[in-house]
């Protein structure tokens, strides 16, 4: 018999099934919208944070470092509609340029530190043996201190300023990342296709970064949104405790400082609106990585 | 023909908690360049363990090839670095594996997961490779190679995904592929398919092919020589009329009364071999196949029965093997 002769012929309709699985972009989405609810506002909230810290320098009504001495701990007015803190300085502008801090620092750490746990948790989970244990116990060194803790010693060795602030809050989020990722990876690599690659004379790192990582883009994808809201939380932390971003560069935890605190009778919308800010970034983060765990996670869709 | 693979003596070790299985326990044989080799046994008699040594691709820890040696085209694999083994693998010899619902990248394109291998290995361009990969497409009888280059595993069934493997092990121009029972997921018909086509294109082709599973019907009709093997060791060998006309080891006769056969008259018994294979974690003395063989002497308790060339290239490891001659010679 002829090679030709015996060619898979493949159904007609194969096309039509195909288009069928493939939901049109916004049939899904309503869909997606449907079965989360909660995600899908929350997916506002975020995208609407994400464009104000785009455009801060066009809506600000104010530059955000610029005292108003006639205005001083001024109430919610028309000119300043949010109030004014105890130096004068427009609130309003001051949280929409807290909102650039807090994403570009909560985007920075959460993407480098859910990325690095990403390679790490794989090669880790690929070699297996005395290196994954070797591994994972440096891991539970990093694990046993809390997040905040592990971030003020980071900040503590390598000093104040935005750079910083990632670095100490990108640290504690790689484990927490890697021992996610490896269990995912473990199981991976004992699936055929694996040996397959290694059969073809792949060499480690295509296996790890080519075949292996994108396998595991859906508990990466989790921890990353995990990671957003938790970062943000964290960078007001630390701006609050006086080990992140410095004045005068508007920051919602450094908002909550100082004048927040000796005001809070006499003119509480300065803690007020930060507090605010920071507490519905959180949330948003936090339900838009509950939604997209529900929908990435196929042994919790089920229910 | 020249020799292409010669395996030497080899014994592949696993070191479990519940002792050392001797997976692979010093076999021996040589395959020649463009021959088909089948190699039978059934489960865990360490058949895929010895093809994946071959490659090295042994779990290490808990796996070890702990002595022996593997010339391809007369270079050491076992002595290879890690660098001239991966310009080995998929180059010069490449596997067949027998799931194909899972030995493709189900994240990667098909057509990507072709091209990587040629741009790797014949250090091809993007489309140099991509055009190759449409050839190869066709020559393993795909439709529309084109657009299959597109679709994900996913979009294939069973039997084209194990024709996309095919076109990957054939990818590189290898000397060698290694068949890891290559149909024993699929059903009936397409494993007919699927053979056809592998002993098609390798013969076009001047690849040699070993082909390592549990049906007899498969070596007898596809294989130039077969290997029986049974607890680790080759325990039969020859040209696969030898092994399927006159087998002289009991194991082999057992295997050949217990499957259903095209060639004798319907309504002969199925003759099922009693009893279990021996628990390599324990070391074996005697025939390993002695307490199931109905053919045993007292000599099999003690003595390992070398493996004795009878003539014409066959070979049998039994102490009894006159004996069965001249029972086959009664029954023809």
């Amino acid at each position: 018999m002829k090679a030709e002769a015996i060619a898979v012929s493949v159904p007609a309709d194969i096309e039509a099934e195909l288009a069928a699985a493939r939901l049109p972009f916004f049939k899904a989405f309503g869909k997606w919208v449907r079965n989360q609810p909660l995600g899908a506002v929350s997916a506002v909230g975020v995208i609407f944070m994400i464009l104000v810290a785009v455009l801060a320098p066009l809506i600000a009504p104010h530059d955000p470092v610029e005292a108003h001495y006639e205005a001083m701990a001024a109430a919610p007015s028309i000119e300043y509609w949010l109030g004014t803190d105890q130096f004068g300085r427009d609130l309003l502008s001051r949280v929409i340029w807290g909102a650039r801090t807090a994403l570009f620092i909560g985007f920075t750490s959460a993407i480098l530190g859910a990325t690095i746990g990403l390679v790490l948790g794989v090669t880790s989970a690929y070699f297996g043996g005395w290196f994954d244990l070797l591994f994972q116990r440096v891991m539970d060194v990093f694990l046993a201190f809390p997040l905040i803790i592990m971030a003020l010693a980071v900040v503590a060795i390598f000093g104040t300023g935005p750079e910083n602030v990632i670095i100490a809050i990108t640290i504690p989020f790689v484990p927490r990342c890697a021992r996610v990722v490896r269990s995912n990876a473990l199981a991976i690599r004992e699936i055929p296709y694996i040996d397959a690659a290694r059969a073809l004379g792949y060499g480690h790192l295509r296996i790890i970064l080519r075949h292996m990582a994108p396998n595991c883009m859906a508990p990466y994808l989790i921890m990353l949104t995990t990671f957003l809201g938790q970062a943000i939380l964290l960078e007001a932390s630390l701006s609050y405790l006086g080990l992140g971003v410095q004045e005068p560069v508007a920051a919602w935890g450094l908002m909550l400082q100082g004048g927040a605190e000796e005001y809070a009778e006499s003119a509480p919308w300065i803690a007020i609106f930060p507090g605010l800010a920071i507490t519905l970034a959180v949330f948003a983060f936090n339900l838009f990585g509950d939604s997209v765990r529900d929908t990435l996670d196929p042994k919790l869709r089920a229910r | 023909m020249p020799v292409l693979l010669q395996v030497e003596n080899l014994r592949t070790q696993f070191y479990t908690s519940a002792g050392t299985v001797r997976a692979v326990d010093g076999i021996s044989y040589t395959v020649n360049e463009g021959e088909t080799v089948g190699i039978v046994g059934e489960s865990g008699c360490g058949k895929s363990v010895g093809a994946l040594s071959i490659l090295r691709l042994i779990p290490d820890p808990p796996g070890k090839i702990a002595s022996g040696s593997i010339r391809f085209q007369g270079r050491d694999i076992l002595a290879m670095s890690d660098e001239e083994l991966r310009n080995l693998r998929g180059a010069q010899i490449s596997m067949v594996f027998q799931e194909p619902m899972t030995s493709l990248n189900p994240v990667l394109t098909i057509g990507l997961q072709l091209c990587e291998t040629m741009e790797l290995h014949l250090k091809l361009t993007p489309e140099q490779a991509r055009s190759r990969a449409t050839e190869l497409l066709g020559m393993v009888g795909i439709s529309e190679p084109e657009r299959r280059l597109q679709q994900y595993p996913h979009h294939l069934s069973g039997g084209m995904r194990q024709r996309v493997m095919i076109a990957l092990a054939l990818s590189c121009n290898p000397k060698l592929i290694i068949a890891d029972e290559p149909t024993t997921a699929l059903d009936v018909t397409i494993q007919a398919q699927i053979l056809e086509l592998m002993k098609d294109l390798t013969k076009r082709l001047g690849v040699a092919l070993i082909i390592i599973t549990h049906n007899l019907g498969v070596v007898a009709r596809y294989a130039d020589r077969v290997y029986v093997m049974y607890a680790g060791k080759i325990i039969e060998g020859g040209s696969a009329s030898d092994i399927y006309h006159r087998p002289l080891h009991p194991y082999t006769l057992g295997l050949l009364r217990s499957v259903p056969r095209m060639d004798r008259p319907r309504g002969n018994r199925l003759i099922p071999i009693d009893g279990q294979p021996p628990d390599l974690t324990r070391e074996i003395e005697g025939c390993a196949y002695r307490p199931r063989c109905s053919f045993a002497v007292a000599r099999c308790e003690h003595e390992v029965p070398p493996l004795d060339s009878v003539g014409g290239g066959h070979t049998s490891a039994c102490f009894e093997k006159a004996r069965l001659q001249g029972l086959l010679k009664e029954a023809s």
